[in-house]
């Protein structure tokens, strides 16, 4: 198995661990004294889980899997694959934290942040989609 | 990669930088706000991602990877059909969202995406089985002898 699709998969593991974390520290709410900026962690939980977890998982066995883009350049561009592991976890991360901030601060600092994540993940997600997509072929 | 495999897998694809794009513009707005009538994109972001995006790469990959009989994907008009359904479903109940149109719409793409998975499921069930046999998990030749 490649390093980049072990990186992927092990740091899709960590985000499952960490989601599943959030989501029981969710509910917890509602039985132990935790801080009320805890609800502000929704939206983080379940995209923890969807594109930390499941679509960094597909992006990692993808890498591995798909049919190669030729001999010399089996995984397709290297460079963009990697740009694809970085950008997603800032992105990913970034936003982790800056969403519940920016819910529970005025300031226009945390809202920049929970912008530039949306943007590191779109630019995570067409990096992928342009290696994957020349990889999507007959062998 | 067999034909039918590649166009699921680019049409997920397509549904992922879409589904990706309105949420990349909600997330933005979130953090600065450009315009409220950016919520709207909420359904079908939501339609796109689970249904458009994830599930439709995972039904790409196993009509692709599953055992098959004697190298065979045997016959794959269910997972054609499905394929339409489930595109056809996600926009239509993605946009119906968008555009507050009637629920009978809404229930109309979930029908097609509620039809499209039965179909695969109906079609993947049997290459779902132990290695070297084919249809009903048969090994080769066990059919012909055993009269049925
Ligand atoms: C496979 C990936 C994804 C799936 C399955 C998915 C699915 C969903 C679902 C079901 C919701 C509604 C639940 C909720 O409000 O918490 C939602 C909301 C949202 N999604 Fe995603 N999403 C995905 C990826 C993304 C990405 C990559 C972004 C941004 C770059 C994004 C941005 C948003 C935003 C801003 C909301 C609204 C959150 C709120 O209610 O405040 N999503 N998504």
């Amino acid at each position: 198995m490649p390093i980049l699709t072990r990186l992927f998969i092990k740091t899709s593991f960590i985000y499952l661990i960490v989601a599943l974390l959030i989501g029981a520290a969710l509910v917890a709410r509602s039985v132990l004294p935790l801080p009320p900026w805890l609800a502000g962690l929704s939206p983080v939980y379940f995209h923890l889980l969807m594109v930390g977890w499941v679509t960094q998982l597909i992006f990692g066995v993808a890498y591995w899997m798909l049919p190669k883009y030729s001999q010399k350049q089996p995984h397709g561009f290297d460079g963009v694959w990697w740009a694809s592991f970085w950008l997603l976890n800032a992105g990913v991360l970034l936003r982790m934290f800056a969403e519940p901030m920016r819910a529970a601060h005025t300031g226009a600092l945390w809202g920049w942040a929970v912008a530039a994540s949306a943007v590191l993940q779109w630019l995570a997600g067409l990096a992928f989609v342009f290696n994957a997509w020349l990889r999507t072929k007959e062998r | 990669m067999p034909q039918l495999s590649r166009r699921y897998i680019q049409m997920a694809f397509f549904n992922l930088i879409w589904g990706l794009t309105f949420g990349a513009l909600l997330l933005y707005h979130k953090g600065v706000p450009l315009t409220p009538l950016l919520w709207r994109l909420l359904p079908l972001h939501i339609e796109l991602m689970l249904v458009g995006w994830l599930l439709q790469f995972i039904m790409g990959i196993g009509f692709w990877i599953f055992p098959r009989f004697w190298r065979s994907r045997g016959n794959d008009t269910p997972v054609r059909w499905a394929f339409w359904l489930l595109n056809i479903g996600v926009w239509l109940a993605g946009l119906s969202g968008v555009f507050a149109l009637p629920a009978a719409i809404f229930l109309a793409g979930r029908i097609f995406e509620l039809a499209s998975g039965a179909l695969f499921v109906l079609y993947a069930w049997r290459r779902i089985k132990p290695p070297g046999t084919g249809e009903w998990g048969k090994k080769r030749g066990e059919r012909a002898t055993s009269g049925s």
